[in-house]
């Protein structure tokens, strides 16, 4: 119902809170070109980018854009910023890249994902080791400390051994009196430690000898540490580390990465762990 | 219909009043050009001279300081370069204070003075009064204008349009390049410009100015007070009765009348009904209808009534910047006793007090440490315990530096990393990793502040420190 009576226009006929009437007047005319220039925009919009369903796709877009075509052009963005660095590395030792400062500093910060990726499962994201796995942040290395060893240690893998001496070769009470001076560190003291062998593998100065993985008996790291530490190293003497034999014996293995990883992710690697804080 | 007719009728009433009342309020919304007449005097003057802010615009980017733009606010680079002062993201908190500061002064300059901003420093006053002035040198006064404007095209109009419309293009250009020069070398930014080797971003800017200042200037003016700004509308409401603006005396000017044989009409006031308030006007308001949106409180209709005024003899000031509490006969406060100044005055000094302190305070150089986690100590096989830390240091000097870093806090302690000078570059940050070897037994707790401590080895009174944490095993 049409009420004309206003003298601005034409209302719809409706009144709300008794004076408010609606006139029929048409939009704005921005208003309209704004519209209008909403619609012609979406239209281009499908045109120009990947849009519409087809029945065994979808139309491609004018433009051939996609979005991991973006990703790779990113990606490639990465590299190139990288590659005045990347590019130097597989020409040089892992001890020379150590020297360099600022290539020392790159390997340091772009190696972390690596470290993550590859390595963090088992000695923990900061190098902090993990119970049974050795931390690669202190300076106790059982196969050597050098960038050189480091690098070896990753690419090759490292399988130390102790036979187990408990039973046959050690009663109870020797093995109580052995673990016992390990734990006060005063072991090269103890007359069973030579008497039993011991010394054929730890040394006389029961430092350990890198060639062999053999443990420091002498320092303040434990390679199996626990909250009861001489039991803990009770158990090592009677089941000893990777003895076949034994069911009951440490099991401590570092896998081999080369083939997994390239050389140049070996070397980085290396530097980065050498730098955790640790390498000599 | 279900409603009775009385019913009926006084709806009908309700709105007409309404819409009658709507329909006497005549806003211009751009159908109507406005013409205004070239203003003298005093306010005018004074418009003028504060208008003239604007020339920093102009002349900022070219000022030098140590043989560098002296102020230049390099985006690309993250830096603020203002007099020898390098203000990085990390100071953006000024930044925070500065823009605090004028919303303020703002607040407070309208709330006593009302649109100050708008009538004498807004960019659109200052560049739409200069757009008029000149059409007003070129097209003749506001008769003429409106005559050429309605005229046929004849070469004559196209020449007065033209030129008009050339030094408008010129105008806008300058402000164009003058706004893209504090944002990159000024000098360099000539030379691209004239050689044609500029980037798209700066043609495209200074594109957007020329358009945007022919438009808002040259075409939409006034309008752009009216619905585009927000500030004009902000502004309103921190208006009280208190507030001084111009304001038309009706008490005494009305009723108002013309003049009958060069005398006034015994029984008048002093208005005369002579319209060179509406005629100045660059909003096109009549400011005998009282305060009012469009009213910038530019002033020109001051001038223009006391130019009348004197004319026929009666005292200035018909329209004066008067508060409403004048024109209702009481008295006002003074300043110091409105809360809503002191309160604004208070956040003023405050923030001002601010920028102070941090552009005094600021250091050449500054060290930030992070310490290591995962693991937070390591125990070494001599039985020392080992941190590691992230020590970042920032230059803000304009020169590559050579820095030293020290590190103090437990008795033996070996910072290692730090052995050789650092170089520390321009305007960088550079991070660092350092260890620190400490005796377990000089370790009182499980946390021990570390201090670290900067010198530029260069310039050794340029220092920084940063206090962190040694963390060790529970003793």
């Amino acid at each position: 119902m049409s009420d004309n009576s206003n003298p601005h226009g034409q209302t719809t006929g409706h009144v709300w809170d008794e004076t408010l009437a609606e006139l029929t007047n048409p939009p704005p005319k921005w208003w309209m070109l704004g519209l209008h220039a909403s619609w012609i925009l979406v239209v281009l919009y499908t045109l120009y980018y990947p849009s519409w369903p087809l029945v065994s796709s979808h139309f491609k877009g004018l433009a051939g854009w996609t979005s991991i075509g973006e990703f790779k052009k990113d990606m490639k963005e990465v590299t190139d910023i990288r590659a005045k660095y990347e590019d130097k590395l597989p020409g040089m030792s892992a001890a020379a890249i150590l020297a360099d400062d600022e290539l020392k500093n790159y390997v340091m910060r772009s190696s972390k994902v690596l470290f993550g990726d590859n390595c963090a499962a088992c000695h923990g994201s900061g190098g902090a080791g993990n119970p049974g796995y050795p931390a690669l942040v202190d300076d106790d290395w059982l196969f050597g400390g050098s960038i050189e060893l480091i690098e070896q240690s990753i690419a090759a893998g490292r399988k130390g051994m102790m036979p187990k001496m408990g039973g046959a070769q050690l009663s109870d009470a020797e093995i109580d009196k052995l673990a016992t001076a390990i734990h006060n560190g005063t072991i090269t003291e103890e007359p069973l430690y030579a008497a039993k062998g011991c010394i054929g593998c730890h040394g006389p100065d029961g430092k350990g000898m890198a060639a062999l993985g053999s443990a420091n008996l002498v320092d303040k790291i434990w390679r199996f540490k626990a909250k009861d530490q001489l039991a803990s190293i009770k158990a090592t003497i009677a089941h000893g580390v990777n003895d076949p034999t034994d069911p009951n014996t440490r099991k401590a293995e570092m896998p081999a990465w080369k083939g997994r990883l390239t050389d140049t992710q070996i070397k980085k690697l290396a530097v980065y762990v050498h730098a955790l804080g640790g390498g000599q | 219909m279900t409603e009775s007719s009385t019913s009926n009728e006084s709806k009908a009433r309700y709105s007409d009043d309404i819409y009658e009342e709507a329909a006497n309020w005549h806003v211009n919304t751009g159908e109507e050009k406005i013409y205004p007449k070239k203003a003298a005097g005093k306010w005018r003057r004074l418009k003028w001279i504060t208008h003239g802010i604007w020339l920093i615009l102009f002349i900022g980017p070219y000022l030098r300081w140590n043989g560098q733009q002296a102020i230049l606010f390099d985006i690309p680079n993250r830096q603020f370069h203002i007099f020898g002062l390098t203000i990085l993201p990390q100071d953006v908190w000024m930044l925070a204070l500065v823009l605090l500061f004028f919303a303020m002064l703002l607040a407070a300059v309208t709330t006593i003075a009302g649109r100050v901003y708008c009538g004498f420093f807004c960019f659109q006053t200052a560049w739409t009064d200069l757009f008029i002035w000149l059409e007003d040198k070129i097209e003749g006064p506001p008769a003429k204008r409106r005559k050429l404007d309605a005229a046929p095209w004849t070469a004559e109009k196209l020449r007065k349009k033209s030129l008009k419309l050339l030094v408008w293009f010129v105008i806008s250009v300058l402000t164009g390049i003058s706004f893209v020069a504090w944002f990159t070398d000024a000098r360099q930014l000539w030379h691209d410009l004239l050689t044609f080797n500029a980037s798209a971003i700066e043609y495209g800017v200074i594109a957007l100015f020329i358009a945007g200042t022919m438009l808002l200037a040259g075409k939409l003016r006034e309008q752009t007070c009216f619905w585009l700004c927000p500030y004009a509308r902000i502004q309103g409401v921190m208006y009280d009765k208190e507030t001084i603006l111009p304001t038309y005396d009706f008490h005494r000017g009305e009723p108002r009348g013309r003049l009958k044989k060069g005398q006034l009409v015994e029984g008048n006031g002093d208005c005369i009904d002579c319209k060179q308030c509406i005629a100045v006007c660059p909003t096109g308001i009549d400011i005998r209808m009282g305060q009012q949106e469009g009213c910038i409180t530019c002033s020109l209709c001051l001038d223009a009534c006391d130019a009348v005024m004197e004319k026929i003899g009666r005292p200035t000031g018909l329209i004066r910047y008067a508060s409403m509490d004048e024109m209702e006969g009481k008295t006002q406060l003074p300043l110091l006793k409105r809360p809503r100044v002191l309160i604004y005055l208070t956040i003023l000094v405050l923030s001002i007090g601010g920028i102070i302190y941090g552009l005094t305070s600021l250091g050449h150089i500054e060290v930030k440490v992070l310490h290591g986690r995962t693991p937070l100590f390591v125990q070494r096989s001599d039985g020392t315990i080992q941190n590691k830390y992230d020590v970042k240091i920032l230059n803000k000097t304009t020169d590559d530096i050579s820095i030293k870093v020290t590190a103090s806090g437990i008795e033996g302690m070996v910072l290692k990393g730090a052995e050789k000078p650092l170089l520390a570059r321009k305007g960088n940050t550079g991070s660092y990793i350092m260890f620190i070897n400490a005796p377990a037994e000089n370790i009182k707790d499980e946390r021990t502040p570390i201090t670290f401590k900067i010198v530029n080895l260069d310039d050794p009174t340029q220092t920084s420190s940063y206090e962190s944490m040694f963390f060790a095993p529970k003793p």
